[in-house]
C-alpha cells in the first residue's frame, strides 16, 4: 500500500494504526533490512496516531508505518551508523525531519542498514551483515541506503528515510525497484544526520510513488534554524508536463553501459518525450573530483570520533594512543580507506594538486549543467550503467565499487534534484531512470517521474 | 609511493603492519584514477566549495534551553558532570 492507500484505509476505519503497526512489527526481516526495530516507539506512535484519527486531526502520514536510515537520529533509539564505533550509540535528539514526521503521527518502525557511515554502493560495507535485494536475494540492494530500499520493496514499511552524498539513495531505490528522490542541496534539514561529505549529504524519500516521494519532500524540506546551509522551499504542482523539453546527455550513453539498459532507458524516455541530445563534457571526471572531494570532507567530520565524548572508546596510557586505538578498532576498512585518502588529499603539498583542483573541476561540472538547463528543462539519464550486482562481486575491489556510482556523483556535485524510478526490468531486474532538475525544481522531476511509477 | 603511515598517523588511525601494506596498494590504484584530473584544464577556474554560496548565516546572539545532562551522559568517562580526557599536557 502506498501512503494514500493507508490513510484512506485509516479514515474508512478499515483499519486502526495500531492494527497495522503489529502487523508491520510482525513481519519477518528476511532481507536483513533494519539493524533497529523501535517496537516501543512504533506502538507509542501507533497510539497517538489513533486519537488523532479519531479526533480528525490526522495528516496523511499519521498512522503510517515507516523506516529511518541508521545515520538520522530518532531520540531514544540506537544510531550505529553500522559501524563498532557508534554500535551502541543512542541518539539523544530527533533530526528535524524525523521531528516533524513524528509530530503527524508517522510511525518509525526501526534503523535500517547501511554501508558503514553511508560509505558504498551494495551495503557490504556495513560493519554488521549485508542486506539482500528483495527482488534476486543473490545481489546487493544497491548503497549506502540499501536497508531503507529494501524495507520498502519488501513491504517492510510504507516508505523510509535515506541520505545521498554521491548515489546513496537514487542507486539503491534503482536497484530495488522503487522511488528514490535526492531532494536540492539545502531543501532538507541536515539536523540530525551524521555527517558523511557535508557539501553533499542531503536526507531523501525512498518510496513506492513519486506521488509519496512529494508528500515526505513537502513535509521535511524547510528553512531549520539548526541547519544554516538548510533554505526556505515551496510546492508548485502547476507543471504543464507534456510540454517539457527533456535532455539525454551524451556522455551517459557511452562504453560501459548494459545495452539492454540503454534500450530500455531510451524507449521509456521516448513515451513521452523527444529526445534532445544535450553534452555535459566534464562527466568523465566527475567521479575522480568526487572521490577527492567527498573524503577530504569525510576525513574532518569523522574526526569528532575520538572516544572521548561518545561512542566506543578505547583507553590506552596517553591520549594520542587513545585516538588512535579507538580509530583503529571502531571504524572499518572503506571509512579507513576514505579517511585515509582525504587526508592525504588536504596534507600540506598535497592540497593544491588534489583538493582544490577537485574543487575547480566541480566548478566545471556545475557549469555544465548550468549550460545544458538553458536548452532543457529536465535532463534523463540511467540512474546505473546496469542492475543489481552480486554480493561479494565487487568487494574485493575498491575502485570497481566505486565506478557503480558514475551516474549519480555529479548531481551531487552540482546540488542539483535527482529522482529514480523504476522504467522497467533486464533479466527479471529493475532498471531505474534518472530525472534531474534545475535547483529547487524538486516538484516539477516528481511530476515528470509521476508518469513513470 | 603514498606514506600511508605518517598519514594515518595523521589521521590517528591506528593500523596494523598489513593494513598499512594493504592501504598502500589500494590508495595507489584509487589516485591512479583520480589523477585523470591532470588532463582537465582549470587556469581561470573558480573552486566550488559549496552548491550554492549564500555567505555567512547568522542568528540573533540568543541563548536556546537545551538539556546538556543529555550528551554529558553519553561519555565514556566522566565524574560528575565532568568528562574525563587523559591529561593533554606532560
Amino acid at each position: 500500500m502506498n501512503i494514500l492507500e493507508f490513510y484512506k484505509g485509516f479514515l474508512e476505519k478499515k483499519f486502526s494504526a495500531l492494527e497495522i503497526t503489529k502487523e508491520f512489527l510482525a513481519k519477518k526481516d528476511d532481507y536483513n533490512a533494519f539493524i533497529t526495530i523501535s517496537k516501543d516507539l512504533a506502538l507509542k506512535q501507533a497510539k497517538k496516531a489513533d486519537k488523532m484519527i479519531a479526533k480528525g486531526e490526522n495528516s496523511v502520514l499519521t498512522g503510517v508505518p515507516m523506516a529511518v536510515k541508521d545515520n538520522i537520529l530518532v531520540e531514544g533509539v540506537k544510531n550505529t551508523c553500522a559501524s563498532e564505533i557508534l554500535k551502541d550509540y543512542i541518539a539523544p535528539y530527533d533530526a528535524t525531519c524525523v521531528k516533524k514526521l513524528k509530530e503527524l503521527g508517522a510511525v518509525v518502525i526501526g534503523k535500517t542498514n547501511l554501508d558503514e557511515f553511508a560509505m558504498g554502493s551494495s551495503t557490504e560495507n556495513s560493519g554488521f551483515f549485508t542486506t539482500k535485494n528483495p527482488c534476486d536475494i543473490e545481489r546487493v540492494p544497491g548503497g549506502s541506503s540499501g536497508g531503507s530500499a529494501a524495507a520498502v520493496a519488501a513491504d517492510l514499511c510504507c516508505y523510509a528515510l535515506g541520505s545521498d552524498t554521491g548515489g546513496s539513495i537514487r542507486q539503491p531505490a534503482s536497484f530495488c525497484g522503487i522511488v528514490g528522490l535526492k531532494p536540492t542541496y539545502g531543501a532538507v534539514s541536515r539536523y540530525g544526520l551524521t555527517a558523511f561529505a557535508s557539501s553533499f549529504d542531503q536526507i531523501g524519500p525512498l518510496t513506492k510513488t513519486a506521488e509519496d516521494a512529494r508528500i515526505i519532500l513537502n513535509v521535511i524540506s524547510g528553512k531549520d534554524i539548526k541547519d544554516s546551509t538548510s533554505i526556505g522551499f515551496k510546492d508548485k504542482i502547476d507543471v504543464n508536463t507534456a510540454q517539457l523539453k527533456v535532455g539525454i546527455p551524451r556522455e551517459y550513453f557511452i562504453k560501459g553501459i548494459d545495452p539492454k539498459v540503454e534500450t530500455l532507458i531510451k524507449q521509456a524516455i521516448k513515451k513521452n518525450y523527444d529526445i534532445i541530445e544535450i553534452s555535459l563534457p566534464h562527466t568523465k571526471y566527475a567521479l575522480a573530483a568526487y572521490y577527492i572531494i567527498a573524503p577530504s570532507e569525510a576525513s574532518a567530520n569523522l574526526a569528532r570520533f575520538d572516544g572521548v565524548r561518545y561512542g566506543l572508546s578505547k583507553p590506552e596510557k596517553d591520549l594520542f594512543k587513545t585516538y588512535l586505538k579507538t580509530k583503529g578498532t571502531g571504524f572499518g576498512d572503506e571509512v579507513k580507506r576514505r579517511i585515509m585518502i582525504g587526508t592525504y588529499a588536504l596534507s600540506a603539498g598535497y592540497y593544491d594538486a588534489y583538493y582544490l583542483k577537485a574543487q575547480k573541476v566541480r566548478t566545471l561540472i556545475k557549469q555544465d549543467f548550468d549550460k545544458a538547463f538553458e536548452k532543457v528543462d529536465v535532463i534523463m539519464t540511467p540512474t546505473c550503467p546496469s542492475p543489481a550486482f552480486k554480493i561479494g562481486e565487487k568487494a574485493d575491489d575498491p575502485l570497481s565499487m566505486y565506478l557503480a556510482d558514475i551516474f549519480t556523483v555529479s548531481v551531487n556535485l552540482a546540488g542539483l534534484p535527482a529522482v529514480s524510478v523504476p522504467i522497467g526490468k533486464v533479466n527479471k531486474l529493475p532498471v531505474g531512470l534518472q530525472i534531474i532538475g534545475k535547483p529547487f525544481e524538486d516538484h516539477k522531476i516528481l511530476e515528470v517521474a509521476k508518469q513513470y511509477a | 609511493m603514498i606514506p600511508a603511515e605518517h598519514i594515518a598517523k595523521l589521521a590517528r588511525l591506528g593500523l596494523s603492519e598489513s593494513e598499512i601494506k594493504k592501504f598502500q596498494k589500494e590508495l595507489s590504484s584509487i589516485l591512479d584514477y583520480i589523477n585523470l584530473l591532470e588532463e582537465v584544464d582549470v587556469s581561470n577556474v573558480k573552486p566550488t566549495y559549496h552548491p550554492f554560496e549564500s555567505g555567512t548565516v547568522i542568528r540573533k546572539d540568543e541563548s536556546i534551553k537545551e538539556d546538556p545532562d543529555k550528551l554529558i551522559d553519553l561519555a565514556p568517562s566522566k565524574k560528575k558532570r565532568y568528562i574525563k580526557v587523559k591529561s593533554v599536557f606532560k
